[in-house]
Order: structure tokens, then sequence, then C-alpha cells
């Protein structure tokens, strides 16, 4: 009996099950691309090794009409080119499900299931029909799966088309082969199967102004329109595409076209030490500068990081998390430097983060840590994961209001010195625990200061008197809590029906979220809900966890960092703080918090007041 | 030391310079060193080389690591902006700085211990990348802060003051700053004003990485018999290649010049350097040579000094760089921010 046939139209995943270095990657992309400019959203995941050439890597679409952001879990049909992983990929897939493979080679019935609908194409043998050289035997194998792919699912040629004549301008040569190989595929499907099936893309306008972009992309752009002068990086997966994008925008926006002449500065410094002290010292000149890392790297830097904070310099320092402790997963994204991050250095230091949920906000913050960073002269922490850094996420457009001015701080100039404006480095002349600073080089008699690591009194001279040291710990404290009226506030909406359970969350967990939310309520579980967007927590962060009975605070590391900051610094009991948690290396899932809310809730007994009263 | 402070009022007769400044305005804050300590002597030829040069004093940055050489910037320029930052990592952080402006002089003030121990890999890369700097380290052989414990340019088989004998190769950071591409290196004494003065005009004049090892010996801790960076030691080994006149570029020079023979080295600003030859067979101009003479005498346990090496024509980071005259920190929302038109290409581009 045949299987059953998934029917589903512009709802479902595909999975591509590719080896690393064959050159899936760009038809891949083409694919999701396709799909979107058909009108329906994607969200896209690239799942990928350490490694060059060879290991397994993944590429996951889910197209989804509704505009989902996460990952559902499950797969509707694999594109299973791999012969390494080839179980595991065919046991992923869900019952009626489709298997796209490679059928050069007759498999036996053992390998495929029974469930699920086999569609064999022979690309080897129709690649090497077509083609002599071996690389182009390679390459143009994943354009036939793409054009036998756009006929199944009913994907419009056309744009593919269009596709490659963006890619390939002025390289005829290219765009003819590629628009063959297309067809090759395209006719074999046709030719052998009942195309479209059931499970197919139609045509929609659900895509609108936004765009496909990465989140280290993005960040990049926003440094670049935040002012940034100076980069010093250290290559680093997740995070090396963000200094290189940084690069790639500043040719573009930052090249004198008179001169040729460039209007920014970036180095690939030798480590991670020498990149926060090349940006510490741009920053203590007068520049913005930042750097991109990832845990490790956030490791290497502490000792500078505590420099940063006590001699209070703007650094902006972008954070790729990754799998971790110590080497970890490096291509697998967490939420795991939040405690690094957060109290990093030794001694009594606190920092500010920023916790983007997307390339968007990558963007908007990126920028802002800019002002934040001058305006604060502390070190901004701008906490990205390998899931929003990585993949191409569709998010809204990019915004930037012209009217908008780099917000330099409290910097007193010559003109102000020469009028008698008296300058102590470390005064708090306002009463916000932010001092004035100047640039070197400003003034030939006032407003010169020595900035060091050790203890200073106010005018920056040199100390060890403990009640100047506690003087400025205290203003240090006075500046950060300054910091909670400057920073981003939290995210909070609430749900149809009252209720006394809450969730929290961060990040790029939010892409799960929204859907596991509309999931829970279809389940009958209610939720208010808060996105945290920044520390220091501003009071309505504590607000809303004492306003609740249960919270599930959802995050993507093993130890609840997120549960621990709000315990340390909102005061919380720590038992209304109920976690959920996952740190395999991959997104996290609707399914999986649909699933871990709905147990803990009954477990804790966590209903809507409605049926508490009724 | 001396507690002590220095009065403000100046003799009237106090010499001045072109900028009418006067040698005191180049000073900074009393040492806390102990008395007789090299550094405080190399502060000394610091502030009388820049107060020659005419260098307006809060155009210069002083940065340094941590340790007793990297406390000095404190005793100098007390007008320039310092920057005391952390152990070894003073080149990145000069580095940085030098990125945002380049149009200030950056002094950058180290040890043996901060530069050749832990911060080994910042003083290699801030050389091969030619920050445009003067880099001093203020080279003793021990840790002064710490109490006497061996740096990594203590010579294999000197002896501490507790008695016990350094095992270890030493590294000689005068070898390696010119296998690194520093386009300006020299070794001075501190106890030889008359040599190191100049020799820190030059490099200030220089455009590129100028590396300046100065042996400056620790009375405290290096200064006893069986130390091969004690006073005695070095004025009994000091094998001084050549000595230097230094003249600014709007100078004619009319200095009497001492026998023997001469070159002239003209600098990136115009300057001249006046090299009298104390070896007629040293060219500061033939790096290979260089490394094989100072190899040779090092083995004979001499303490080569002088201005080893240079290279006039040299380029530094901001050029290797292309950036743009303006200084980066004085770049406005203008030179900087694409606008909103920009962005909306880019996002078109992104669908």
């Amino acid at each position: 009996m045949a299987p059953r046939q998934l029917a589903r139209v512009n709802d479902f995943v595909v999975k591509f099950a590719n080896v690393n270095g064959s050159g899936s990657a760009s038809a891949n992309g083409l694919f999701a691309k396709a799909v979107l400019r058909m009108g329906v959203p994607v969200a896209a995941r690239n799942i990928f090794p350490s490694n060059i050439q060879g290991l397994p890597t993944w590429y996951e679409v889910r197209i989804t009409e509704a505009g989902w952001r996460g990952r559902r879990g499950g797969v509707d049909l694999m594109v299973a080119m791999n012969p390494q992983t080839w179980d595991k990929d065919v046991a992923e897939l869900e019952a009626g499900g489709y298997l796209f493979y490679d059928s050069t080679k007759p498999l036996p019935a053992a390998k495929l299931r029974a469930d699920v609908n086999a569609l064999g194409v022979p690309l080897t043998a129709i690649c090497n029909a077509a083609y002599s050289d071996p690389r182009q035997r390679q390459l143009f194998k994943n354009i036939i799966y793409l054009g036998a792919l756009s006929a199944l699912l009913d994907l419009d040629p056309m744009e593919i088309e269009r596709l490659f004549a963006e890619q390939y301008k002025g390289k005829e040569a290219l765009l003819e082969s590629n628009r063959k190989a297309l067809h090759m595929g395209r006719d074999y499907a046709l030719a052998n199967f009942a195309c479209p099936l059931p499970m197919k893309v139609e045509r929609r306008d659900n895509v609108g102004e936004r765009v496909f972009i990465d989140g280290n992309a993005a960040a990049a752009l926003g440094a670049v329109y935040g002012g940034a002068t100076v980069a010093a990086w250290y290559p680093i997966t997740p995070s090396s595409s963000l200094a290189e994008a940084f690069q790639k925008y500043c040719a573009r926006f930052r090249t004198d076209k008179a001169t040729g002449r460039k209007r920014y500065a970036i180095l690939q410094a030798e480590d991670e030490l020498s990149s926060i002290g090349m940006v510490i010292g741009a920053a203590w000149n007068g520049a913005r500068a930042f750097t991109a890392t990832s845990g490790p790297g956030v490791s290497l830097m502490q000792e500078f990081l505590g420099l940063a904070y006590f001699a209070e310099i703007p650094v902006v320092l972008f954070d790729v998390q990754r799998g971790s402790p110590s080497t970890g997963m490096p291509t697998r994204t967490q939420q795991a430097d939040l405690l690094s991050c957060a109290y990093a250095s030794h001694g009594d230091t606190k920092h500010v983060l920023l916790l983007p949920e997307d390339p968007r906000e990558c963007f908007d913050m990126a920028a802002q840590a800019f002002d934040l960073a001058d305006r604060l002269q502390t070190p901004i922490f701008v906490m990205l994961d390998l899931d929003i850094g990585m993949q191409d996420w569709l998010v809204e457009p990019f915004a930037w209001d012209d009217a908008r001015r780099m917000d330099r701080g409290k910097v007193t100039t010559a003109d102000e010195l020469d009028a008698g404006k008296e300058f102590g480095r470390y005064l708090d002349v306002d009463g916000d625990g932010i001092p004035y600073r100047t640039y070197p080089g400003t003034h030939p008699t006032k407003g010169s200061f020595f900035t060091r690591g050790t203890t200073k009194d106010r005018y920056a001279r040199y100390t060890e008197e403990g009640p100047a040291y506690v003087d400025n710990m205290q203003r240090l404290l006075r500046k950060f809590e300054t910091a909670k009226s400057l920073l981003p506030k939290p995210v909070i909406e609430r749900a149809p029906v009252p209720t006394r359970a809450g969730v929290i969350w961060f990040g790029s967990t939010g892409a799960a979220m929204a859907e596991s939310l509309a999931e829970l309520e279809r389940q009958g579980v209610h939720l208010d809900r808060m996105r945290v967007r920044a520390f220091p927590f501003q009071d309505e962060v504590g607000e809303f966890i004492a306003e609740h009975e249960h919270l599930f605070v959802v995050e993507q590391n093993r130890d609840a960092q997120l549960k621990m900051l709000l315990v340390n610094e909102c005061g919380v009991d720590p038992d209304k703080l109920i976690s959920v948690l996952n740190y395999d290396g991959t997104p996290i899932t609707e399914r999986f918090i649909s699933r871990e809310i709905a147990e803990k809730a009954r477990l804790f007994n966590v209903t809507p007041i409605r049926k508490l009263a009724g | 030391m001396t507690y002590l402070a220095k009065p403000k009022l100046h003799h009237p007769d106090l010499p001045v310079n072109a900028l009418g400044h006067t040698r005191r305005d180049y000073e900074g804050a009393v040492s806390t060193l102990c008395a007789g300590c090299g550094h405080d002597s190399i502060s000394a030829a610091l502030i009388q080389a820049l107060f020659e040069m005419d260098v307006p004093p809060h155009r210069v940055a002083k940065l340094s690591g941590i340790g007793c050489s990297s406390k000095t910037p404190t005793y100098f320029l007390g007008n320039s902006h310092g920057f005391n930052s952390v152990h070894g990592r003073m080149p990145s952080v000069l580095t940085g700085a030098s990125l945002a402006n380049r149009e200030l002089i950056y002094l950058g003030v180290s040890g043996d211990g901060d530069s050749a121990s832990i911060g080994l890999g910042q003083f290699a890369h801030v050389l091969r990348r030619g920050v445009d700097m003067v880099y001093i380290v203020e080279n003793n052989g021990v840790y002064g802060l710490t109490k006497g414990q061996f740096s990594a340019t203590a010579d294999k088989g000197s002896k501490s003051k507790r008695g016990a004998t350094n095992n270890d190769e030493p590294i000689d950071l005068v070898l390696l700053a010119l296998a690194l591409g520093a386009t300006f290196v020299a070794r001075g004494f501190s106890g030889d004003k008359t040599q190191l003065v100049p020799l820190i005009k030059a490099a200030v004049a220089h455009r590129g990485a100028a590396f300046i090892d100065v042996i400056s010996p620790c009375v405290a801790f290096n200064n006893h018999a069986g130390s091969t960076k004690s006073y005695d030691y070095v004025r009994e080994h000091n094998d001084a290649v050549n000595r230097l006149d230094f003249w600014p570029s709007r100078d004619e020079i009319t200095t009497e010049i001492a026998p023997g023979a001469t070159r002239d080295v003209l600098l990136h600003d115009g300057g001249t350097v006046r090299l009298h030859k104390l070896r007629d067979d040293y060219d500061p101009s033939d790096k290979v040579a260089a490394m094989s003479y100072l190899e040779s005498r090092r083995a004979r346990g001499e303490v080569v000094t002088g201005l080893l090496y240079v290279k006039p024509d040299s380029a530094d980071m901001h050029d290797a760089l292309e950036t743009v005259d303006a200084p980066l920190n004085a770049l406005s929302d203008a030179d900087l921010v694409p606008g909103s038109v920009a962005l909306a290409a880019l996002n078109a581009s992104l669908r």
C-alpha cells in the first residue's frame, strides 16, 4: 500500500542533508529565496560542523505562510544527499513525508521507510551524462535537485532564473549553464512524478517589505550607522562574519570617493587580548570602537574588561554565543555567556548587556550600543548567538532617522576648559554617576589626566586610601543605576485571559516562543509574557515577576543563567521561577517549548484565573 | 624617593624653548621610584629630548603596562594624557589609540617583564604592524615591584640578589625587534644621557615603529656583583657603535662636529641624524649585518649601544590601512553615517 501523502500548502519543513564543501549552500539558499520571492515567509537554518570539507551539514527551511520564525521540530521533506547520515535523516521524517534522494544506485528496501514517500531522482546519472568535469558534476548536481524540487513543490522556475540573473550578472556563461541544470532536474521530475505534490508552495503576498539577512551582517551595518570607526577582532566562529561584514559595508559606505582613503580602520589582532586592548585604546582616544567575539574570546578578555569598567572606557563588544564551555560546540548555538559577560572580570564588576532577538534588533542595538557606551563610559555587550548571528532571518526592513546624531556623551572640550570649567575625571558633577572626560591632546595645560586601573581619587590622582576607593565604587553603582533609564525596556504582553502565570525569555528564543504561546493558548495554558532586552534589569522586570505566582524562564543554556541573574538582581524567590532549558546546540523549537511548559504547567497546577474562579 | 612636592615657582632665567615652555613644563609628578633608579634618568632624558624638540606636551600620549617602568609616565609630561594599562598589553592599547587619532605622538613605556615576559606577543605584533610610536623598554632584568625575581631578559648565569642563578636563555629585545620589522632600533643606557637624548629625539622624528631598549639598572634588586644589568657591568661592557646628533628640520647644522667618520640620515619629518661612527665597520642601514654584529657581541657578554638600525623611508600602520588624514575620532555624523536613502537601497537588495 502506498504511504499516506502529507498534504500541506505553505506550511512544511524541508531539510537538506549535504556533505560540507559540496557547494550545496548556494543551491539551498536559492531554494529559500525562491520561496520568499513567491511571497511566502521562510525560517531557514544552516546546521553545520566545525569543518571545511567532508563532514555532514544540513540546511533546514521552514516554509511558513503564518510567518513563524522559529524551528518547528520534525521534517516533512528530506533532501537526503549524504549517505553518511542517511539513517538518521530518514528517521527524522514525519509519517507521510517525502524522501528525496539520488537513485542512481538502487537502494535496498530496508533503507527506505514504508510510511514515507520515496522520490528517487538519478542525480549522479543525469550529471555524468551532461558533464565531464568532476567539479561541474558536483556543483550542478545541487542545481539539478533544485530544479526537481521546483517541479515537485510548485516553485515558480522564473523566480529561480531571476535569482540566477542577479547572482551571475555579467557572467552570461554561468547564468546559462545554471539555467540548463535547473531545467534538467525540473524536466526529470515533471516526467516521472505527479507534480506538484500535495505538499507545495502557493504564491502569497505575506513577505511584504521584510528583508532576509543574518544578525552578524545586521549588527555590522548597525555599527556603521552607529559611527564606529575602529574595529579590532580575532577570528572565532560564529562571530567572524560580523567583522567581515563591517569591512564590506565600510568599503561601500566609508571610502572617500575622491581619494580612495578610508574613514575607518579594521585590524585583525593576534588574539582576543589584543583586540579588546586596541578597542580600549581607540575608545579612550575618542573613536567609536568595537570587537566581535564569542565565549572563549570573552574569557580571554576578562582582565581588560575589568580595566575598561574601572577606567570607564566606552567599549562595544559583540558576543556571538556558541556552545560552551571550553571549545565546546563552535558551530552550534547557545545562550550561555550571560553570566560571564554580566559579571566579567575580577573584583566587583557589572556590565551592561543588550539582548537582541533578531537581526533587525541587532542593527538597532548595535547602533544604540555606541551611544550607550559613550553616554555611560563603560563596556556595552551586545549578546547575539549563532542562531541570530549566522542564520538568515526574515525581519522588518532597517530604518534610520536622518535627524539622529551620535551622542558622544560627557566630553569636556578645550573651549569649556578655557572658559574655566572645572575638570575632574571622576567627579560626579551631575549626580548620575557619570563623570566627564577629555580626549587626549585637547588642551595644552588643562584637562589632562592619567588613566589607570589602580585606585584613584576624583581628580584621577593615584591613591590607595580606602574612602577614595569606596567613593569611586559607589559612584560606579550610581552609574549602573543610571544605565537602567537608558536601556531598552522589557517587552511585556498580557495573555488574552487574566492569569497568575507568566513566561520570561530573551534573544533568539523569541523565534520559537511566539508560536509556542499560540499553541499553549490553544491548549488552555495562558501566560503573561516578558521579553527581557537588557541588563541591568529595570524595575518593570522585578514588578512583572512579583505580579505572578509561577513564571517559566525559557533559555538556551544548562545552568539557567537568566534565572540566576533575575534571582540575584531582582531579589525574587527562586522557587517561583521554573526553568525550561534547551542546550543541545540546536535552536530551541516550538514543539520543545510547548511540550515542556504544558507538562510543567500541569505539575505546578498553572491554570488561568478564570478557571480557578469558575 | 622624596615626599617633597616640587615648588611651582620657576627661576626667572630658566631657558625656554620655541613654544615658550621651560623644561618644567615637561615634568610630571615627583617620582616614587627608588633613589638612583635608572628609570628616573630615562624620564629625565625624555623630558630633555621633548623640551629641546619643542614638542607641545599635550600632543603626546603616554602609555604603559604594569611594573616600575610603567609607573614612570606619571613622572614626566604632566600635561599629557597617560594610560597605565594592564600587564604586558600596552602595545594593543597604544595601537588602538593610534588608530583613533594619527596626529598625536605615541610614547609606549614598558619594562623587560612587561615586554619580554608576559607581553612578548604584543611586543612582537605592535612592531610588525609598524605603529607610529616610540616604544621604550626600561630594561633591568628583574621584577622590581614584586622584589627581585628574574625577568626574561636576565642573562643566563647571572645571579639574583638572593644568590639564585638564572638558568634560562635571555630574550634580546633588540634582536627580536630587528627580526620583527621595527624600522628604528636602538639601545641606550640610562647611565649615558648624552647618548640617550639624541636617540629619543631621532625615534620621535622617525615615522613607524621605533624601539629603544634602555638598559636601566635596578638599584634595589639588580645592581650587585654577578648581575649583568648593573651600573658597573654595563659601564665595563658597553660597546657603543655610534653617537648621534639630532637636528630638527628647520635648523641649520652648525654644531661643531667631533672628529671621526660621520654619516647623515634624513628622517621622515625632515630632521637629520648625524651619526658619529665609533665602530668603522658598523652600518645601521644593514639589518643582516646588524643582527650578526649584535649576536657576536652578545656572546662575548658585551652590551652594544647606539642607533643599531634605521630605515628612514619607512611607512606606518596608517599608510598600510589607507586611512584618511583626519583623525578618526574627529569625523562627524556626515562623514560616518550613510543615512536613510542608502539604507533603503540596501533593504531592497536583501529581498
